[in-house]
């Protein structure tokens, strides 16, 4: 499936894998620090997903000094 | 997963509240989360004037939208920095956002109204991009909600921010820091507006996703300055061990505010505040620190378009 990444934005292909949970796995990334969106919508980490599908993972992680 | 409110399919799940909603609901959630915050901090009545500082990123943009639905009459303020691409794209998101809402937008352009851009302050000066960054935007969002008679200065920071900055102001010891974070910052008689912090108990990954499902579109691309910045890193750090404990950067901050805090009273203080001999903004020394950064950095540009 397609993987978009952001700050900076790039796509990456990522294989073998059928639930949002396995990317997080896969990229060894902290779940807590992004969002998962596909088509507009926000998936949770149980959802299926499948290697037509593309896929933003969104740092939430914004901002410096307040 | 299910809407622990509806059964429908769950977009999130918020596991500190053990907790999952579909769309409608999580909304829902985090409008009563900012109701009970406003009021449980006694922030602001219907009836004050609201000024809320806006980045053109997904908290403040959410948090305009959260306190328009919620009935209060918010108007913006944005302040340009001057940092290229990334202040372009904010200022266009925060534009539209407003326009789409016909919300009342003041726009204060640093490099044309005041003179410089962060980058030539930080090049100018021995601050970081972030401190001089830090420093125009306190200064500045002040100036605008003292100037146009406003009662409070609403800000856009998030239990994360909150938790990131006592995070750092622990490792440090910092007592006069440790006294004074605060979800109110009282207005005071030299000219310093009320400020006030209503997304103090909604996590970063919540304001994103309240942006998401209201179709809010903001900046995602990071600023350009913040490359390895601290309050960042340790945010990472929190979202690691929330992880594992969910919970732990909510107890982390209201723990301290409601049990840690008390102990360091006596740090806050009684500095003398006098009117800045350039500016007339409140400030502890003769000319304050704004105007100061504003002299060198100006100096620093003439004399460089002069050689
Ligand atoms: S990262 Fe630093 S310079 Fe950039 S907007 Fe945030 S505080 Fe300002
Ligand atoms: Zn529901
Ligand atoms: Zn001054």
């Amino acid at each position: 499936m397609k993987v978009i990444l952001r700050q900076p934005r790039r796509e990456i292909e990522v294989e073998g894998v059928s639930k949002v949970a396995d990317l997080f796995k896969q990229l060894d990334l902290v779940p807590e620090s992004y969002l998962v969106i596909r088509d507009g919508e926000l998936l949770t980490i149980d959802m299926p997903v499948g290697p037509d599908d593309v896929i933003e993972l969104r740092p939430v992680i914004s901002g410096g000094s307040p | 997963m299910k809407c622990k409110v509806c059964r429908d399919r769950a977009v999130i799940q918020v596991r500190r509240h053990n907790a999952n909603f579909c769309a409608p609901h999580f909304v829902d959630h985090i409008h009563r989360q900012v109701e009970k915050t406003i009021h449980h901090y006694r922030m602001f009545r219907p009836s004050d004037r609201l000024v809320l500082g806006v980045s053109g990123g997904k908290d403040s943009l959410a948090l305009w939208d959260i306190l328009t639905e919620l009935g209060y009459r918010v108007d913006g303020v944005y302040l340009h920095l001057g940092i290229g691409e990334y202040s372009s794209d904010s200022l266009r998101f925060t534009q539209e956002f407003a326009e789409s809402r016909g919300l009342d937008l003041k726009i204060v352009d640093l490099p044309t109204d005041v003179g410089f851009s962060i980058p030539q302050a930080a090049a100018a000066t021995a601050r970081t991009a972030c401190s001089a960054c830090g420093l125009s935007k306190r200064y500045i969002l002040n100036q605008v909600a003292a100037e146009g008679g406003y009662d409070v200065l609403v800000m856009g920071h998030n239990l994360d921010d909150e938790a990131a900055t006592l995070f750092g102001n622990v490792l440090q010891w910092n007592p006069e820091y440790l006294a004074r974070q605060a979800p109110v910052l009282p207005a005071d008689d030299g000219g310093l507006i009320r400020k006030v912090k209503p997304l103090i108990r909604v996590a970063e990954r919540e304001t994103a996703a309240y942006a998401v499902i209201r179709g809010i579109e903001y900046e995602v691309e990071e600023c350009p300055m913040a490359a390895g910045n601290t309050i960042n890193r340790y945010k990472e750090w929190l979202n690691a061990l929330e992880e594992q404990s969910p919970g732990l950067k909510a107890n982390f901050l209201f723990g301290f505010l409601d049990r840690g805090q008390p102990a360091f009273a006596s740090h806050r203080g009684s500095v003398e505040l006098a009117a800045c001999a350039e500016c007339g903004q409140p400030t502890t020394g003769e000319v304050c620190a704004f105007c100061r950064l504003r002299r060198q950095t100006l100096v620093k540009i003439s004399s460089r378009a002069a050689s």
